[in-house]
């Protein structure tokens, strides 16, 4: 399942919905606002998000991880709009009969998702300036 | 003909919008959609070397056919998650 939303992710609800009685591992990622950067300090990220693209991508990226590994559940939320410190901007939770099948899984959606994804944070730094991040 | 181009972060900060509308000649590429646009708005000089285009929603190289009715939008580098 994925998603896009503009709410704080509840990671209990996530984890609630990975845990099933033939899943031996539950693995959950969550990207978080982190508040320093290179010695500079961050307000809050605001993320913005090609919406339509985006919810392709994550289905598609998911889809992908099902066949590469046996995957019971898998869940991929992405929050938009503003996510302040220390709060998830994404979280991806995977649940599956053996861990090491978890932890491949789990690794291999964050990297392909901040790959791939049509999803785009702009920083909002503690000196007063903004800027997008896009990465070279 | 005219063509749409969406735009996002940086992007439709520069332009001051989240589309641009592009003339090109019928049979264009995505290269010609990018042409004419840095043509358009030199602004954007920065962000064009280092993004990514789609066409209905799925990356698409340079040489990808578009039509008026193509949904296409620039995508500057991602930083999601």
């Amino acid at each position: 399942m994925v998603e896009l939303t503009k709410q704080r992710i509840d990671a209990c609800a996530l984890l609630a919905r990975a845990s099933r009685p033939d899943a031996g591992a539950v693995v959950l990622f969550l990207g978080t606002t982190r508040e320093l950067t290179d010695g500079r300090r961050t307000l809050t990220l605001d993320y913005e998000a090609y919406d339509e693209m985006a919810e392709m991508k994550l289905a598609e990226l998911e889809a992908e991880a099902r066949r590469r590994w046996p995957l019971i559940e898998c869940t991929i939320v992405h929050r938009l709009g503003r996510v302040p410190l220390a709060e998830a901007s994404l979280a991806v939770a995977v649940s599956t009969a053996q861990r090491a099948d978890a932890f491949e899984a789990g690794q291999w959606l964050i990297d392909a998702i901040k790959r791939d994804v049509p999803i785009w944070k702009q920083e909002h730094w503690a000196d007063g300036t903004s800027e997008w991040v896009h990465p070279n | 003909m005219i063509v749409r181009v969406k735009m996002f972060a940086a992007a439709r900060e520069i332009v001051g919008s989240g589309e641009v509308v592009v003339d090109v000649p019928d049979g264009a590429t995505v290269a010609d959609v990018r042409d004419s646009l840095v043509a358009q708005m030199p602004e954007l000089g920065q962000i064009l070397p280092h993004a990514r285009w789609a066409v209905a929603r799925e990356f698409a190289g340079a040489d990808v056919v578009v039509m008026e009715e193509s949904e296409i939008a620039l995508i500057p580098p991602v930083s999601g998650g």
